[in-house]
């Protein structure tokens, strides 16, 4: 009987494991499962689980394993790929035969030279376990600092600023979101976060952590700066599961590398997710993606792969981030020098910023305008965009460009 | 716990029960009910939540947000007057019981 193994019960392991159902597949099929817990939802971890809604949302019922036979094995890690045999080994001591096998092992937090997380106030967010003890740190805490302006540290930054802690986020880049968004929508959020109170240190990297007898005591940053903390966050971005496929000797480069169906140099293997990096990216991709958006879609388009019905994987990226009253959607993916046009309300804080390149739609940035986001991903999936000439007309607006 | 009837398309109501003060959405994915996906983890971000409340209730849930609105725009299956984001619908043990209609396409 066909046997599909995935390892990994993060959004693009039970993605897949469900579309796989959805779409007839009869054979059997197995989720290695890391944590103890019922697979969640990750994006809540940095917002809402830190606030009003500490229980985890699950990506499906409890009851949705034993429903659509997908045996769920929690706890447990695989740490070997035996590619002839097709086999992989289990940290448990078993041995499970494929026909397929799936990767969606995601990203793991970036660690910092000179700093051991262990120490009590200084934390990292990437599973539930790690945003339980966040959230129960920040009951106590009053003063932090946030290693790297990027979504998740900008995220933290505003729960903790509305709890009424002292907040400092240090970026050793020139300005927040430098890899997410343009420079003119990075400005905005900036000064939007200074605004309620969080003070934003430029050009200032992490040294080390003091720690004091007991906890983290304060960062020193790169400039020979002390910031007193009794908190620290780092959220410096992630890198990429692959040791298991590199261990295996599969191809890999920061990521494992994947065609445009997704399989990994053994087609018996294909990598879905934060994991995986096409090999042939689109114009302008980075190849590499790490959001919910790019793990559902890859997920569906493996199982369509495993069920033999798939064209090449083409979806519009997307992401979203939600900072206390910012609420950002992005589609597409921008060059670095994709040259811009806002339109909207800049000074209500309601625009949308426009990127180009060779004239042709790249990205859309849009701050609480959600409206223009959904028209956005539209437009980004057909070839009718508009033109930077379009877009400056005085009455431009994407949703009625975007109308059939 | 309020009981929350979800009438689908196609094959017979999926009817559960949710915690008061959360939310719509999460009674449905908790209990794998069909056809909502909640996609964005309840920020109303993707609009894949999308349920038709039947009359009767409309008038008993919070008023629609201008973020829930602009998203109810360009949902995948067509807005109606009672349409909402079952992310944006808190369950209330003032309200014991709520019907909604499932739409048929989500994403």
């Amino acid at each position: 009987m066909e046997h599909v193994v995935v390892v990994g019960a993060g959004h693009a392991g039970v993605q897949c494991a469900a579309s796989l159902r959805d779409g007839g597949f009869a054979g059997a099929i197995t989720m290695v499962a890391e944590e103890e817990h019922l697979p969640y939802q990750r994006p809540p971890l940095s917002k809402d689980h830190l606030g009003e809604e500490p229980t985890p949302l699950p990506l499906r019922g409890a009851t949705f394993y034993g429903d659509s036979a997908v045996e769920l094995l929690t706890g447990v890690t695989a740490t070997g790929i035996d590619r002839e045999r097709r086999q992989v080994t289990l940290s448990d001591g078993r041995a499970l035969t494929y026909s397929t096998l799936v990767l969606a092992t995601g990203a793991r937090a970036r660690r910092l030279p000179g700093v051991d997380e262990a120490h009590l106030g200084v934390h990292q967010i990437r599973t539930l376990g790690d945003a339980d003890k966040l959230r129960a740190a920040l009951e106590k805490a009053r003063r932090a600092v946030v290693v790297g302006a990027g979504f998740l540290g900008l995220e933290f930054a505003a729960v903790a600023g509305k709890k009424g802690l002292d907040v400092t986020v240090l970026e050793g880049g020139t300005r927040v979101l430098g890899r997410s968004v343009s420079p003119d929508m990075s400005a905005h959020i900036a000064e939007a976060h200074e605004a309620s109170g969080i003070r934003l240190v430029l050009h200032e990297g992490l040294s080390s952590v003091q720690v004091g007898e007991h906890a983290a005591e304060a960062v020193v940053g790169a400039s020979g700066k002390v910031y007193p903390a009794d908190l620290v966050l780092l959220a410096v971005g992630a890198n990429p599961r692959d040791d298991l496929a590199r261990e295996a000797g599969l191809e890999v480069a920061d990521g494992i590398l994947v065609d445009a169906d997704l399989r990994t140099s053994d087609p018996a293997i294909l990598a879905i997710g934060d994991c995986a990096r096409l090999s042939n990216p689109a114009l302008g991709s980075p190849g590499r993606l790490e959001s919910v958006q790019n793990a559902t879609d890859q997920a569906r388009h493996a199982a369509e792969v495993i069920l033999g019905s798939a064209g090449p994987f083409a979806a519009v990226p997307w992401f979203w981030s939600h900072q206390g009253a910012l609420r950002l959607q992005i589609a597409g993916v921008r060059g670095p020098d994709d040259p811009t046009v806002t339109i909207g309300d800049v000074e209500a804080g309601r625009f949308s910023v426009l990127s180009f390149r060779d004239d042709r739609l790249t990205c859309v940035e849009s701050l609480n305008r959600p409206a223009d986001h959904l028209a956005a991903r539209r437009l980004l999936a057909g070839d009718r965009r508009p033109g930077p000439g379009d877009v400056t007309a005085p009455d431009f607006q994407l949703k009625k460009f975007a109308a059939p | 716990m309020p009981t929350v009837v979800f009438h689908q398309p196609d094959s017979p109501p999926d009817v559960v029960e949710g915690k008061a003060g959360t939310s719509l959405m999460r009674a449905a994915v908790e209990n794998n009910v069909r056809g909502i996906v909640g996609e964005c983890g309840g920020q109303a971000m993707c609009a894949t939540c999308h349920v038709y409340v039947h009359p009767e209730y409309l008038d008993e849930l919070e008023p629609i947000g201008e973020d829930e609105d602009e998203m109810l725009e360009d949902t995948a299956a067509p807005r109606l007057d009672r349409s909402r984001l079952g992310c944006q619908v808190a369950l209330d043990d003032a309200l014991p019981e709520i019907h909604v209609d499932v739409p048929p396409t989500q994403v």
